[in-house]
């Protein structure tokens, strides 16, 4: 089975239309962010010079990886639910496009503003920390390897919250009922992210490559497992 | 251009859905645009058909042509920017291409629903309740739009439980009720259902009706209607007719009118909807 990149593209397009004019997704988007940015680099900013030894040993900053989980999660979630409750998920089905294609349209559409905002938010904290935090807590934290990291293992994360996400619209028939739980289904990562960033799970090569060569796998089969759970008929009718 | 009336809850939507391959069969056979209606023909036969669902469906925060935009590429139709100015031509709504869909009415928002539906050329489109809700005027507009594809030739599948609409506009019609109850064009489903009658109108009333309709040519019988009215059973209405005229002047009637009894497409329904509702009350 080929793919329309057409149909793709079409709904990628209609769906970057729609966040525009979306107030409470772009306020969802905005809010993971600022909780995520503000009460650490408050912390970050307040600390000695001293502290920077210990922090030398941690990868604070992995912790920022509860971004990219958090925020795709939020689009994701209404991507199905939110077509069904508008009613335009039926015309848009009597289309030729196949529900795989329907449902990369929409992982992708909510792929790149989760992308753009998570990249931008690590900037501008990494900027942040570098302008206002003690000299040697800057260079403590802002370690080549979390930088790495965190450029790798964004996208990763990501499609992992979109897959969940979605799979949880196609079974919900009301948006919010389908964030609030796409937000808990995509918890277990960042509780993972966060054990890592404070070194309760140590870090290693291995550690590392293992996370994101399953992180791959599971993305790939979140295609497939999504695909599988949007059942036309009961999305149409509200049955089965 | 093909209507299927039916009451509510009869199942019009759910033959367009299973028809349009969004909902599977559970038994039975079709065969839609030159394909059988099977899992593997579903996007084959969503290529060649349109279906305007009886809810507009239309993305609200975009305009018209940002819909349409998205809905050409859905089709995936060639030169989708003239497509989709030949559509918004169709439905009149050229000058309206930027607005919001949320800041139109109920009509508008039809007539957008409408142009998306031929965005595709399509060989057979599904119209699911094309007026429900819409005042007069708008559905006086959506009845002449369907009229002009129906002219250019496409082949129009209508639900409705308007039966006026059906009679306006279709060659030949279904009439069901959770099962088929009879299918053809209208004027057959009266010839079928009804009898040909004749009445007759006079002044005062006949003294002996019965020596005056008894006997004459093509006429099988007679009932008074009315003080001065009478039905009468014909076999050919352009035999019995004359031959009333003549005997009734030969009565010496003051004579108002003879007609044919018209019967209309809501005479047929009638007929076959309280047939299924006296069976329901007879089981219950």
């Amino acid at each position: 089975m080929g793919v329309s990149v057409r149909s793709v593209r079409a709904i990628i397009r209609k769906e970057l239309r729609e966040y525009r004019h979306t107030r409470s997704l772009i306020v969802a988007m905005a809010i993971f962010p600022l909780i995520f940015i503000i009460q650490p680099l408050v912390a970050v900013v307040a600390l000695a010079a001293s502290a920077s030894e210990s922090l030398r040993h941690e990868h604070v900053l992995l912790y920022m990886l509860g971004v990219p989980t958090l925020v795709p999660v939020f689009i994701a979630a209404y991507a199905v639910a939110g077509e069904r409750q508008q009613g335009t998920l039926e015309p848009a089905l009597t289309t030729p496009i196949r529900r795989e294609e329907f449902l990369l349209g929409k992982a992708l559409a909510a792929l790149v503003p989760s992308l753009v905002v998570a990249y931008a938010v690590y900037a501008v904290f990494l900027a942040l920390v570098g302008l206002f935090a003690q000299p040697g807590i800057a260079s403590a934290l802002i370690q080549g390897p979390d930088l790495l990291a965190q450029v790798l293992f964004t996208p990763l994360l990501a499609c992992w919250s979109i897959w969940v996400g979605i799979a949880v619209s196609t079974r919900s028939s009301d948006v919010r009922v389908a964030q609030q739980l796409g937000v808990l289904a995509s918890l277990p990562p960042v509780f993972a992210v966060v054990l890592i960033a404070f070194n309760v799970i140590p870090v290693t090569p291995a550690l590392a490559i293992g996370c994101a060569a399953a992180l791959l796998i599971l993305d790939a089969l979140g295609w497939r497992l999504a695909s599988r759970l949007f059942d036309r008929e009961r999305l149409i009718t509200g049955t089965r | 251009m093909f209507g299927f009336l039916g009451p509510n809850g009869a199942g019009k939507t759910t033959m367009v859905r299973t028809l349009g391959t969004l909902i599977a069969p559970t038994s039975g056979s079709a065969t839609v645009a030159g394909f059988p209606l099977a899992p593997e023909n579903g996007v084959e036969i969503r290529r060649r058909i349109a279906i305007m669902p009886e809810s507009p469906g239309l993305y609200l925060r975009l305009s018209i042509l940002e819909n349409l935009e998205c809905f050409a590429d859905l089709y995936e139709v060639s030169d989708p920017l003239s497509r989709i100015d030949r559509a918004l031509r169709a439905v009149n709504l050229v000058a309206r291409a930027q607005d919001a869909c949320g800041t139109l009415s109920k009509g508008l928002r039809q007539r957008v629903a409408l142009a998306r539906a031929l965005l595709g050329d399509p060989d057979v489109l599904f119209l699911d309740e094309p007026t429900v809700g819409l005042d007069p005027v708008a559905a006086h507009e959506v009845h002449e739009l369907i009229l002009g594809l129906r002219e250019r030739g496409v082949t129009i599948f209508l639900t409705t439980h308007r039966l006026e609409e059906a009679e306006r506009l279709c060659d030949r019609v279904a009439i069901l009720n959770t099962t088929l109850r009879t299918i053809g064009r209208p004027d057959e489903l009266r010839d079928q259902l009804f009898s040909t009658a004749l009445t007759v109108r006079t002044l005062v009333a006949l003294a002996e009706p019965g020596r005056v309709f008894t006997g004459l040519p093509a006429v099988g019988g007679w009932q008074q209607d009315g003080p001065a009215v009478y039905s009468l059973t014909v076999s050919d209405s352009v035999v019995a007719a004359p031959a009333v005229t003549r005997a009734l002047v030969a009565a010496g009637a003051d004579v108002l009118s003879i007609g044919e009894k018209q019967h209309s497409l809501e005479d047929v329904y009638l007929e076959l909807i309280d047939d299924d509702t006296v069976a329901a009350r007879s089981w219950a």
